[in-house]
This record gives structure tokens, C-alpha cells and sequence, in this order.
């Protein structure tokens, strides 16, 4: 590793944290990304000279906060009168600060530097655009290119999420037991849904969305150091690193999506995997469940199974029907669906999933699964139909092409077909 | 006279190099392994998973099970074992083992080992 590449992944590293204190000192998202991007121009020219600090974050939220406090004095003094108030203000705060280095405040720090990210006011794809730019400090030009938007209207959909955040006032008090959990469950949602916007997409087509996925990884890392004895917090990491060791058997040369029991398991990555399944068996020692660590633990049957027979589909199907307890979804009891034919056989499958089409009905995955169950029932009628229902729904030209796939056997062979989703 | 080397390293930084990055770091300390290797000097060695992986195994009169590393300063670290283990239940169980037979205090940390290489050969 080049000096330059240690002193890049030293400042990336210690962002959330630095940031997040100097997020909390000045109470001003603007002013803290200032003296961050301030403490680090100084840091490349410092740690060369003088050697990395003995600990990178607390050198920048210093060097930062010290300069963003200079920049303030000589603001003030061209200005017309002296800002007596504010400098004695930010002075005391100073001396406070010293003290607050112990890492006391750390966690609360990075949790809010999350929190203002996913906060409720903002929809789903400003929270992410907010996460990479502000948390992961990725620029707005690589995030625009994982969206496939101009820089310009990610830019502006970024600004647009800070006026609102602003706006909207998150306390800058350390939060009580009840609102940390709360901030902590938003911010799992958030960095799992990051994960999903890198994983739903092919590779090859958006090269900047695998990074998504690397990125919300080191995301729920971060959380889990902040929050060791959460189980969900060891479940979402799990979750993440068990379906992150798929990918390179995901889609196949020309693109197109292979199924979970077509993939080539010897291309699954088994250091994500061994590091998934130590935090699935370290979670299970809480006897606490929830939605992320049963969906881990789904997961982890699936990476146990050497080969695809090897599968235990009747603790899939029992672990689905407690996520459909403890989260309902119409989606959840589709995925469980297809555990449920492989133990009870299609047609069980079958009436698990009848109520659920008026809501599904614009759902490509129902009526991929849908005609799959239908086929291995021999009512080839009603599974083309079903099939012709997902292609018209398919979002993307994989999951069409998918879908044809099926359409061609059904048409040449109509035996020998397996449902699964990949 | 045999040393252990321990490796300290900031995990964050370890963490977020790319999948390249981190080959290329592990084959440049492969090569220096092999040489060991070749001269009959090498004994076992491990690479850890992160320490969100670790458990702590506090002793005392009942041992005290912990989620996450040891993170006290005034223990040093004296020793390390190699143990295979089923589950995480099974490696507790040892260290419960361990800790009620030293009869000190202290305590151990399990940590999962990602890549290990008995001795001996090269990486």
C-alpha cells in the first residue's frame, strides 16, 4: 500500500467518527463537513511529513475544529464588530471538548451522523444519497453514477435533503435509551436498503453499484463495534456478508440471473461466509429473534448446504413463518412459499400464496413464483399465463429474459422444471 | 527459543481495503512466510475475523460471557490457543474450562479464525 492510499483509507475510516463530533460541536452539518474537508487537507500534507497519528480521529476532529474556529475569529474581525458572544461561546465549548475525546460521546456521535441520514422526513432514495455523500463521504459524482443521474440533479437532491434535515431539528443531546433504539432500528433499515440498491443490479451494467454494496457492509460493521451486544445489529451484518458471498455466482457471463440452485457454489466467497455464520451463531446465544437474524439465518442454511438437495427447506420454511410473524408481508409469505413447496409440494405452495395476489398484483416476483408452483402442478395453461403476467412486469431485461427462460422449457419440455429465486 | 508475532492493525483501515488491496498485502506477506516456511521455521499461523466476530470469556467464580473483544488495558496478552471448535456454544464451553482451571483473573477472547495455516508450509 502507497503512503497515499494508507493516508486515503486512514480519513475515510475515521469520517463517520470525526464528522460526527464535529457535527455535535458545531450543531451545523455545512460547518462540520467544512472543518472536516479543512483537517484533512492538512492531513495530507501533515502525515507525510510527520508520520500517521497515533489516532487519526482524534487528530482531525482537533485540527478541524481548530480551524473552523480560526476561520471564524478572522471572519469576525473583517467583519463589523466582534462576535463577543459567539467566541466566548464556541471558547468554553472548546475546553469541553477536550474532554469529550475520551470517546465517551463516539457512539452517539456516529449513531446521529447516521441518524440525520435516514431521518423519517426524507424518502427512501434522498436517506441513501445523504448516507454515501455525508457518512461514507463518497463524492456526488460517484453517487450520481450508481443512480444514473446527472451530477447536477444529485447535487441538488442532496441539498434539498440537508434543508430538510435541518429543518426538521435533530436534538444534539446524547438520546435517551428509548430514542437510541428507535435511531439505531432507522439506521439498520437504511443501510439495508443500501445494500439491496447494490445487490438488485447486474454487475456489469452499473459498475458503482457493487461499491453499494461494500459500502453498506462497512456501514453495518461500524454500527455493530458501536452496539457489540445487539443481536439484530450481528443479524443485519450476517444478513449482509451471507448474501454478499453469492455474488460472484449471481448472474451468468451474458448477464442474466442465475437461480440460487443453478449457482456454482464453489465461486461463493467463504470468508464472508465464515464471518457471516459466526455472527448468525453469536446472535442465537440471545435467544432475542428478529427480522434480521432469521433472515440470517435463512441465509446461513442456504451458505451451510454444500449442494443445492443438501438444503434444509423444512427449517427455511419454519424460519420464514416466524419473519411472518414478527414482520407481516405479503412478500415474506411468498418467499415462504417457495421453502413451503420444496417440504409440502406445489400445491400446498399454492393456497399459501392465493390471498395474497390482489396485493401482489403488481409484483413481478408473485407471478414468476406463481407459474413456477403452476408448472410443477402440470397446469401449463395457467403457469404461461402467469408467466406472461411477470414478463409484463419485469423491471429489468435480466428478469425478463428470466423469465423467458421458463416460457422456452415450458414450450420444449414441459417436465423437469424447479422453482427459486435467486 | 520460538516467538509468537501478534499482529496489530487498525481494523477500520484493514477493513476497507478492496478485495486487491488485501490479496496483494497477504501475498506480500505470503512471500515472507514461504521463506520462513522453507527453513523449517514456520509454526502455525492465523488470520482473525474482525473483533465483531469476538466473544469474551470473563473468569471468575462464574465465568461471564461477553459479546465483543477484550478491551482492557491493565492484562496483557499472555498466550494464545488453537482449539476446533462445532459452534461458538462448544468454544465457550472450553474457555469456561480453562478459565475455572487457571484460577486467576483475566480472561480469554474467541475469536473465529478466517485463514490458518498449521506450520510448516509454505502459503
Amino acid at each position: 500500500m502507497t503512503e497515499l492510499a494508507w493516508i486515503d483509507a486512514a480519513l475515510t475510516s475515521a469520517r463517520p467518527q470525526a464528522l460526527g463530533a464535529l457535527l455535535r460541536y458545531f450543531r451545523d452539518l455545512d460547518t462540520a463537513e467544512e472543518a472536516f474537508q479543512e483537517a484533512c487537507l492538512r492531513a495530507l500534507k501533515n502525515w507525510p511529513v510527520n508520520g500517521p497519528p497515533r489516532d487519526p480521529a482524534a487528530w482531525l476532529i482537533l485540527v478541524g475544529r481548530n480551524a473552523a474556529l480560526d476561520h471564524a475569529r478572522k471572519r469576525s474581525r473583517l467583519e463589523a464588530l466582534p462576535e463577543e458572544e459567539r467566541i466566548s461561546d464556541l471558547g468554553n465549548a472548546e475546553d469541553a471538548l477536550a474532554e469529550r475525546l475520551d470517546g465517551a460521546h463516539y457512539r452517539d456521535d456516529v449513531l446521529r451522523l447516521l441518524f440525520i441520514c435516514c431521518h423519517p422526513e426524507l424518502p427512501a432514495t434522498q436517506q441513501i444519497a445523504m448516507a454515501l455523500r455525508v457518512v461514507s463521504g463518497f463524492s456526488v459524482r460517484q453517487i450520481a453514477r450508481a443512480f444514473l443521474v446527472s451530477e447536477s440533479a444529485m447535487e441538488q437532491r442532496i441539498t434539498r435533503a440537508k434543508g430538510r434535515v435541518a429543518r426538521a431539528g435533530v436534538p444534539f443531546e446524547p438520546p435517551g435509551a428509548v430514542e437510541r433504539s428507535e435511531r439505531l432500528a432507522a439506521v439498520m433499515a437504511m443501510v439495508y436498503l443500501l445494500f439491496n440498491d447494490g445487490y438488485s443490479a447486474a454487475d456489469d451494467a452499473v459498475p458503482m453499484r457493487a461499491q453499494l454494496c461494500d459500502e453498506a457492509i462497512r456501514l453495518a460493521r461500524l454500527l455493530l463495534r458501536l452496539f457489540q451486544t445487539e443481536p439484530e445489529v450481528m443479524g443485519l451484518l450476517a444478513l449482509l456478508l451471507l448474501q454478499h458471498s453469492r455474488a460472484p455466482a449471481r448472474y451468468a457471463a451474458n448477464g442474466s440471473v442465475v437461480l440460487l440452485e443453478d449457482q456454482d457454489r464453489a465461486s461463493w466467497d467463504r470468508k464472508l461466509i465464515g464471518e457471516g455464520l459466526a455472527l448468525v451463531d453469536k446472535a442465537m446465544r440471545h435467544r432475542k429473534p428478529g427480522p434480521y437474524q432469521v433472515q440470517a439465518a435463512i441465509a446461513a442454511l442456504h451458505a451451510r448446504a454444500a449442494r443445492p438437495e443438501e438444503t434444509d427447506w423444512a427449517q427455511i420454511d419454519r424460519l420464514y413463518a416466524s419473519l411472518e410473524r414478527l414482520q407481516p408481508s405479503p412478500v415474506v409469505t411468498l418467499n415462504r412459499a417457495v421453502a413451503h413447496a420444496k417440504v409440502h409440494g406445489p400445491d400446498a405452495a399454492l393456497s399459501l400464496i392465493g390471498p395474497l395476489e390482489a396485493q401482489l398484483s403488481d409484483y413481478f416476483h408473485f407471478f414468476g413464483v406463481q407459474g413456477a408452483l403452476l408448472l410443477q402442478t402440470g397446469r401449463h395453461g395457467e403457469a404461461k399465463t402467469a408467466f406472461d403476467r411477470a414478463i409484463g412486469l419485469a423491471r429489468t431485461a435480466a428478469e425478463a429474459d428470466h423469465i423467458r427462460m421458463h416460457l422456452d422449457r415450458l414450450m420444449t419440455d414441459a417436465q423437469g422444471f424447479g422453482a427459486g429465486l435467486a | 527459543m520460538r516467538y509468537a508475532i501478534l499482529c496489530y492493525d487498525s481494523e477500520d483501515v484493514v477493513g476497507s481495503w478492496t478485495k486487491d488491496e488485501d490479496a496483494a498485502v497477504m501475498a506480500r506477506l505470503g512471500a515472507v512466510q514461504d521463506k520462513l516456511a522453507e527453513k523449517g521455521r514456520l509454526g502455525p499461523v492465523a488470520r482473525l475475523l474482525p473483533t465483531t466476530a469476538a466473544t469474551t470469556i470473563r473468569k471468575g467464580r462464574e465465568a461471564l460471557v461477553i459479546d465483543g473483544p477484550f478491551a482492557e488495558t491493565k492484562e496483557q496478552l499472555l498466550g494464545f490457543y488453537v482449539v476446533d471448535c462445532e459452534t461458538l456454544d462448544d468454544a465457550i464451553a472450553v474457555a469456561q474450562d480453562l478459565a475455572k482451571a487457571s484460577g486467576s483473573a483475566g480472561a480469554f477472547e474467541l475469536r473465529p479464525i478466517s485463514s490458518f495455516n498449521p506450520g510448516g508450509e509454505a502459503a
